[in-house]
């Protein structure tokens, strides 16, 4: 399992954190040829509930595809945040979103505040890109893939129309998290 | 070169069925299978082919068997619930020899059970699902790459054998996206049904004198046949008559049993000089791999044996692994469906030990490894 690295994108069902995980993976696969599998867990809900997406990305074959020690888990909602921080190993990171995440568990892991949604409604004037914004802030703190290949993934992934909205919600969310890396 | 792509494990199912040929879906959309379905819906009217959304999965698995006969390569996918729905049909398609695929990509049960959860405890029933004695394949891909190869495959055997082939696997290999190489045409071999060279007065549907496969004319192409679930004769009538009942019931059965060597496919890891098995498909069989992969690490033999097809079951293969090593440790997610068959074929030779699970998450590669240093 060497050179295995393990994400957790966590929220809510409709926050958009499965398209987030398979962003993230095809900017690996395709445009950075590395491995990388990603899967996702949802309630029965279409909308609410705790989900999350999960992205392995390693130098050689992933065989088992679920995360079990996670290097970096992100959280956009209290609920997730409780029920899916475990995995994190002692020197994984827990992102949060610094408002809608007050309460943070007791670990060794580091944790890093971010004002993902906040970004997203204000900076960007829509709070659906809050998705983005995260994988622009994860793309700066995992350093597991370049920003030109997240940039590549997205534009081919989002609606028609939507590909300038997208890509300030990217670097918005990569310029908030530099300097705060693993 | 092919296509390269990242796809999901039910979007790959589709891209393989399109591969092989299949031009007509009868489906009923069903959590975690809808995906394959959906691909389907969309891309089969571009290539001239039909998607056919029925009034629930029995008609579906119905429009199946009727595409089936009009000359169409043919797909449903389900999940448990739809998939005992199907039975029925399937039991019919088995008998009257129509080719065709059905998916089902397991979720818990029983009943409606843990819709968005993995399962893999339909695995007796892709084996008995339908009444009466019947010919069945079951093929058990695991990655998404193998998804597609298999599909087609099953597509294969389908025509090849004119039975339907069953694809099973699990929510979390339906859904999980992986890296795909999606082949250029002609790199695959794409197999398809053999048609009756003689004229239509004389053409016998089920005529055993041609082989164990008779020839299949196509509906509206001058070929008109009768077809029936109840046992026929070679013209497809009904004959309830001794000995063509039992003749003919052999000889369906004969067409996978005769046939292992072409029909069962496996992946050894690792068993070479194996003190320890595991015994897995699907997503335990990949768990199952990095558990091998620890266990060496830690100076235990153990391998890994993971059928990619589960029915007709790999009778000899497993014999004679069990002859070779002290255990062999079966994951899956249910409460011991498959252990009973590697059971049955170890006869005692070996430790037979189970991992059982069907909570909605998977059976995680530290669960197996601490089976194993048991078992060893």
């Amino acid at each position: 399992m060497s050179g295995r690295y393990e994400i957790r994108f966590s929220g809510s069902g409709g926050q958009g954190l499965i398209l987030a995980g398979v962003i993230f993976a095809e900017a690996a696969t395709i445009y950075d040829k590395k491995n990388a599998v990603q899967s996702q867990s949802y309630g029965p809900e279409a909308r609410g509930g705790a989900s999350k997406s999960e992205v392995i990305i390693s130098e050689s074959v992933i065989d088992f595809p679920k995360a079990t020690e996670i290097d970096l888990m992100l959280a956009l909602t209290q609920e997730a945040c409780f029920k899916y921080y475990k995995d994190i190993k002692p020197t994984g990171t827990l992102l949060v979103d610094e408002d809608f995440v007050k309460e943070v568990p007791k670990g060794a892991f580091k944790v890093v505040r971010l004002p993902v949604i906040r970004t997203a409604s204000e900076e960007i004037g829509k709070a659906f890109v809050a998705n983005i914004v995260a994988l622009g802030a994860i793309t700066a703190i995992t350093k597991q893939v370049s920003i030109e290949s997240v940039e590549k993934a997205v534009l081919s992934r989002v609606p028609k129309g939507t590909e300038d909205l997208n890509k300030k919600a990217l670097m918005a969310g990569y310029d908030l998290a530099r300097g705060r890396e693993n | 070169m092919g296509k390269i792509k990242l796809l999901q494990g039910n979007e790959a199912c589709a891209e393989g069925a399109l591969y092989a040929g299949c031009t007509f879906f009868g489906g009923y959309p069903i959590t975690p299978s809808t995906e394959v379905a959906e691909y389907m819906a969309k891309r089969l009217p571009q290539i001239g082919g039909a998607f056919l959304q029925m009034e629930d999965e029995i008609a579906a698995m119905a429009a199946v068997i009727g595409g089936a006969l009009a000359g169409k390569k043919a797909l449903t996918a389900t999940s448990g619930p739809g998939f005992s729905l199907k039975q029925e049909n399937i039991g019919f398609a088995a008998l009257t020899e129509i080719p065709c695929v059905i998916v089902n990509v397991m979720r818990g049960g029983p009943s409606t059970g843990v819709p968005t959860g993995p399962g893999q405890s339909d695995i007796m029933q892709c084996r008995w699902g339908t009444h009466g004695d019947h010919p069945v394949i079951c093929l058990t891909p695991a990655y998404v790459q193998e998804i597609f190869s298999e599909t087609v495959r099953a597509f294969n055997l389908a025509e090849k054998y004119r039975t339907p082939v069953i694809i099973a696997f699990d929510e979390i290999v339906g859904h999980m996206r992986e890296r795909i190489e999606i082949p250029d045409p002609g790199v695959l071999p794409v197999q398809d049904r053999t048609k009756p060279t003689c004229p239509p007065s004389e053409y016998l549907p089920y005529d055993e004198s041609k082989g164990d496969v008779p020839p299949m004319a196509n509906f509206f192409e001058g070929y008109r046949y009768h077809v029936t679930g109840l046992n026929h004769g070679s013209d497809g009538f009904p004959v309830n008559a001794s000995p063509r009942i039992h003749t003919d019931e052999l000889r369906l059965l004969r067409k996978v049993e005769s046939n292992r060597a072409d029909i069962v496919r496996f992946e050894e890891y690792l068993l070479e000089d194996a003190e320890v098995a595991v015994f897995a498909y699907g997503i335990s069989g990949r768990s199952a791999k990095t558990a091998v992969e620890a266990a060496r690490k830690a100076g235990i033999k153990a391998g890994l044996f993971r059928p990619l097809t589960i029915w007709p079951f790999p009778e000899a293969q497993v014999a004679a692994l069990s002859a070779r090593v002290k255990g062999i440790v079966v994951p899956e997610l249910s409460l011991g469906q498959i252990i009973l068959e590697v059971d049955r074929c170890a006869k005692g030779r070996c430790r037979i030990e189970g991992i059982y699970r069907v909570d909605g998450d998977p059976i995680n590669p530290a669960q197996i490894l601490a089976k194993v240093k048991e078992a060893n």
